[in-house]
């Protein structure tokens, strides 16, 4: 999509592309348009390939937007034709730099053989700044999703700021929280990740754990699945020596009340000031700008479509809370002693890979039981039910359920209520399932048993070793303990 | 006005920000009535400034971020919903609120864009939860026909979201109401035109009625805002923010036109002076030690504040300008207290006004000696006070602006006093601060869509009036001012209510009358009428139908609510003793005062009528109707009349 070079507008298509050729104008170029009625100059912009393409888009002069029939146009005059390096994109929020994914491919990357590669895409550090002992280092990974953005006024087009510099332009308080070191990884919608750039996202922080001495990893990220990745990263790298927070943001980083830039400040001085070591989500606690909560990565939901308090903690408080003076609350309740920051790599020992064979089946009033025949001819190794209540499913499902454990297939029991326990031997129901080795989850997340499976199907020796990862508490999936206390924000 | 003020070619553009009376907000479904009733719920945001392209925020932006530590929004369920909160993406756009914004394109002949997009203006001094306001183009050019005057062009309509309602602002934070954010707005710019006051004020009622004329906009306090571009020979546009009412029009139109003028002569004199302003503040001095035992109530009071601090700074050749007064009360010195006020000070003094203010000569003297100001110089100096890290920040603004000075009248945004002077309140904003509302499709305007709405365009102004007159029985002038006042919808209530009662003892007439000639009345003499709600109104009205009180003391509420002496229509009434009298006892009275008037009777025969009368009013206003007690004494006079000849 480089302008400059091909001189074309490719998002206009069919008719309105015909009409700005005859005239000999394009995208970015400023243009006098006489209508039949009246004259408009601007900027011709471009267009999302799915609107019709009955319509030119100009940005006038007073800042406005406006679409103009291209049936009602009779001349478009070039006042000045766009030489700029200015790319206009059709969708400002995907515009992050498009040039720089292109020369990475993530798939079945090695980060062992990408060192060279690796300058390529981390710049622009600051290395020049006098390091304080009380200013954390922080490498700062981007996945997609933006903490800071620029708005390019005369096109409307809105940018991720990425490098260091840009970031300590628009946020200038950075430079009292720590020294950040951007980096970009991936560049993907969160509902585009897949396991594959959950190893990408481990190896590299594994990477930077174990050869480049941070003392925290903040991790940007599209917040759709953004707690399937922290509960990736929590299983693959137990023991970690270091805070991993993954921060993301519910409204775009392009509006002055994005939560963006709280979110990665609470993370950082989480970072600074915490003892505390592991993988962590930190996101607004409530609506206000006040006080972020850090989840811990295993035990974390997104359960709001858009507010900024969508993350809360399942079955617990959230791991700490800290607030706009840099205080931090803990929650006693949490075992905070295991998760110590550690002074030696000893114990750390990576696990990055995946293997995605799992299934995730809610169950619902009406599911069709033969459906579940599919199974037989899938290669699915793994099944986790999304039962109803403590963890049942109709008994119309019991024949085919005993077929596909009797092929091997692995089924796991966890509960859509999402709060609380999967509990299977109070009612008859869950006994027949138990009875036909359905295996219950405790107070596993759903998403997390997913996530957990896939990694445990990788990291096991066998049959007997993948159940029992399964059903131990490995990185804080499952609570001994439940607490009785109102677990919603005020 | 003096001739030169009259040669001065004053431009006035108007914009016009109106309410429209849609059933919900512009972007969501919440009610877009507005509230005054307590709010449910609170939040606390920051914002900051997004950066443009260059790196530069928007000018208006960093300003108002500097200013400004957080935000307190206030909801209420039913007013406002997670999309005021921004926690939500906006929903479509309000079909009847575009349907207006058309039905206006229309009738101001504005040609109709093919296709509406939606886009975010960057506003950042938290009257905007999200940061931006939403804004949308509908129409441009066109023009406003004005009776007996000349066509005045449009420049464009727009159609958007209202801003959240400012309750309350202090240093440390800013507090606003979300039941009046997302209320659709229509926004009307017109050409600027010069012309007479009356005419101006003319044209921006011609426009007002035309808006109102098509029943589709809220009436009442705050439902319309008039913003006024004015300038003076071609120079710099002053934008002057909230004009509500037009008799402020002419007040404001009058003051701008003389400080635009004063500060073209300012910027003469400053000239004549040929001074080099680069010298401006080139001695700033650090003067706290010489005011620790000032009895100066201001500088006491600024030496109270955290980390007090104050400078003194050194204009060399400006002695006499400061203080300069081409205009009376336009001086150089009162626009900047204006402006320091902007970022947080009470005002500054300068060498102009010293001594005064218990600064004594001793202390001029000091600071002179530590500026190097001799006797025989004419520097001036400027001396400003407070917490360290403001003056910080106000000090190179403020040398900036004493070099503008010599640019005459500056660009900025000024808002209304209530004498309706007007005061600095920031630069003018960057123009171009929008971008793309990415959450919301654009909106194509077909042919048929603007043909279906023709039918529909506002009848004239002058038709309405007349059906208002046929409808009401209302004479014309009446008709007019119910029309243009802001009580003409709830006019339409009471008198319909009335009409299901089938009681319909009070007349039309009456209600209007009221409603215009009372209120303007007690308004004159300064009672606020904001203080007397709808609902206490409708509830006076209700009372005077079912009887409870009578007609008289009707005027005699709205005092008392106006005055803010009551608080309630029930505490007005109690405090006034105007609970209604039955009959009988009024007959007594009567009674009573004609038989100690019995003389006066016999000596003036049917001309006691008066005397008789004033003296039963003295004791029985607004607890009878006044007829009826006229009734009475009138026919009991002539009965007497006729009995003792």
């Amino acid at each position: 999509m480089d302008l400059n070079n091909t001189k074309k507008s490719e998002e206009y298509s069919q008719n309105s592309q015909k009409l700005l050729e005859k005239f000999k104008v394009c995208v970015g170029d400023e243009v006098r348009i006489i209508t039949s009625k009246e004259g408009f100059s601007g900027i011709i912009l471009p267009r999302y390939e799915t609107f019709s393409d009955k319509y030119i888009v100009l940005k006038l002069k007073s800042g406005y937007n406006i679409g103009i029939d291209i049936n009602h146009i009779e001349k478009i005059e070039a006042i000045q034709i766009n030489s700029s390096t200015n790319k206009l994109s059709p969708n400002p929020q995907i515009q992050n730099l498009s040039d720089m994914s292109n020369s990475i491919s993530y798939q079945g990357i090695s980060l062992q053989s990408t060192s060279s590669k690796q300058n390529r895409y981390i710049f622009d550090r600051i290395e020049s700044k006098p390091h304080s002992k009380t200013l954390p280092r922080i490498l700062l990974i981007s996945t997609g999703g933006t903490i800071a953005s620029k708005i390019d006024y005369r096109t409307g087009g809105v940018t991720s700021l990425l490098s260091a510099s840009e970031l300590y332009g628009a946020f200038p308080e950075l430079e009292n929280h720590g020294y950040i070191y951007p980096e970009f990884l991936l560049n993907e919608y969160s509902e585009n990740i897949t396991p594959d750039h959950w190893t990408i996202i481990a190896q590299r922080i594994s990477q930077a754990v174990t050869k480049e001495h941070f003392d925290g990893i903040i991790i940007s990220h599209g917040t759709d699945t953004l707690h399937y990745t922290s509960s990736a990263l929590s299983f693959a790298l137990k023991n970690i020596p270091i805070p991993v927070i993954l921060v993301g943001s519910q409204r775009s980083s392009d509006r002055p009340s994005s939560d963006a830039f709280s979110n990665l400040v609470g993370a950082i001085r989480f970072i600074k000031d915490s003892k505390y070591s592991g993988i962590f989500v930190c996101m607004h606690h409530n609506t206000s700008d006040e006080v972020i909560a850090c989840h811990l990565g295993t035990r974390v939901r997104k359960n709001h479509t858009s507010k900024r308090d969508a993350f809360k903690s399942l079955d617990s408080l959230p791991f700490a809370l800290i607030d706009q003076k840099g205080e931090i609350k803990y929650n006693d309740i949490l075992h905070k002693d295991l998760i110590k920051r550690k002074e030696t790599l000893k114990n750390f020992a990576p696990r990055t890979t995946f293997d995605d064979k799992v299934f995730l089946l809610k169950f619902y009033p009406g599911l069709n039981p033969s459906f579940l025949e599919a199974f037989l001819n899938l290669d699915y190794k793994v099944i986790i039910l999304e039962g109803t209540g403590l963890g049942h499913i109709n008994k119309a499902c019991f024949p085919i359920i005993s077929k596909l454990i009797n092929c091997g297939i692995f089924v796991f029991m966890t509960s859509q209520c999402i709060f609380g326990r999967v509990q299977m031997t109070v009612y008859d129901t869950g006994r027949d399932l138990l009875g036909l080795g359905v295996i219950p989850l405790s107070n596993m997340g759903p998403e997390t048993a997913v996530v957990k499976a896939m990694w445990a199907l990788h990291n096991s020796s066998g049959p007997s070793d993948f159940i029992r990862i399964m059903t131990v508490d490995y990185a804080y999936e499952m609570s001994t303990a439940l607490p009785l206390v109102s677990l919603k924000s005020e | 006005m003096s001739l030169e003020l009259d040669n001065l070619n004053v431009k006035v553009g108007f914009e016009i920000h109106q309410q429209l009376k849609t059933l919900s907000k512009l972007f969501c479904d919440c009610s877009s009535k507005g509230s005054d009733d307590e709010y449910d719920f609170h939040f606390i945001r920051v914002l900051r400034p997004t950066r443009s392209e260059l790196g530069d925020f928007d000018r208006a932006a960093l300003f108002e971020h500097a200013k400004m530590s957080s935000i307190k929004y206030y909801s209420k369920i039913g007013y406002s919903c997670l999309v005021e909160a921004d926690e939500e993406p906006p929903h479509n756009v309000n079909r009847d609120g575009l349907e207006t914004a058309l039905l206006f394109s229309l009738a101001l002949h504005s040609n109709i864009v093919d296709e509406i997009h939606v886009m975010r203006k960057l506003v950042i001094d938290g009257s905007n939860v999200s940061g931006f306001q939403r804004t949308m183009l509908v129409s441009t050019g066109g023009y406003l026909e004005v009776e007996n005057f000349k066509n005045v062009g449009v420049q464009a309509i727009c159609l958007e979201e209202d801003a959240a309602k400012l309750i309350s602002t202090s240093s440390k934070q800013k507090e606003y109401g979300l039941d009046r954010l997302g209320i659709p707005l229509v926004e009307i710019a017109l050409e600027p035109i010069s012309g007479t006051p009356d005419e101006i004020v003319n044209v921006a009622l011609t426009l007002g009625r035309l808006l109102r004329s098509s029943k589709k906009v809220t009436r009442g306090i705050g439902s319309i805002r008039q913003d006024v571009n004015i300038s003076v020979n071609g120079g710099q546009v002053v934008e002057v923010k909230g004009v509500q009412q037009l008799t402020h029009l002419v007040k404001v139109l009058d003051y701008e036109t003389k400080r635009q003028y004063g500060m073209i002569k300012i910027a003469e004199e400053l000239k004549k002076r040929n001074i080099d302003d680069s010298l401006f503040g080139d001695k700033i001095v650090d003067v706290t030690h010489i005011f620790s035992k000032s009895h100066s109530n201001v500088i006491k009071k600024i030496l109270k504040e955290s980390d007090p601090v104050i400078q003194c700074i050194r204009f060399n050749r400006l002695r006499g300008l400061i203080g300069y007064e081409p205009v009376k009360g336009i001086r150089m010195g009162k626009e900047l207290g204006e402006f320091v006020r902007f970022f947080g000070f009470g005002g500054l003094f300068h060498s102009d006004e010293l001594p005064n203010y218990g600064i004594t000569d001793d202390d001029i003297k000091s600071i002179e000696k530590l500026l190097d100001i001799s006797s025989k110089d004419d520097s001036a100096f400027i001396l400003i006070g407070g917490n360290k890290n403001k003056i910080n920040n106000v000090i190179d603004p403020l040398i900036n602006r004493i070099i503008l000075f010599k640019e005459g009248v500056q660009a900025e945004t000024r808002s209304v006093t209530n004498d309706g002077t007007t005061v600095f309140s920031r630069p003018r904003p960057g123009s171009s601060r929008m971008y793309p509302e990415t959450d919301i499709m654009p909106i194509p305007i077909d042919a048929k869509i603007i043909n279906n709405l023709k039918e529909k365009t506002p009848i004239a102004w002058n038709e309405l009036i007349k059906r208002i007159m046929q409808k009401y029985g209302l004479n014309k002038k009446l008709s007019e001012q119910i029309f243009d006042s802001d009580y003409y919808d709830l006019f339409e209530i009471i008198v319909n209510s009335n009409s299901q009662t089938s009681v319909s003892s009070i007349s039309p007439t009456f209600i209007a009358s009221k409603l215009t000639e009372d209120i303007v009345s007690l308004s004159r003499n300064n009672l606020d009428k904001s203080l007397m709600t709808n609902e206490m109104i409708v509830d006076i009205f209700e009372r005077l139908e079912k009887g409870l009180i009578a007609k008289e003391s009707v005027i005699l509420i709205f005092e008392k609510l106006m005055k803010n002496e009551s608080k309630s229509v029930q505490e007005a009434i109690d405090s006034l003793n105007l609970t209604k009298m039955n009959d009988s006892e009024m007959y007594s009275i009567l009674d009573k005062v004609f038989d100690e008037n019995i003389k006066t009777i016999r000596e003036k025969g049917d001309n006691s009528l008066g005397v008789l009368m004033g003296k039963s009013m003295a004791i029985l206003r607004g607890k009878v109707d006044g007829s009826k007690i006229s009734d009475y004494l009138k026919n009991k006079l002539e009965q007497f009349l006729k009995e003792g000849s």
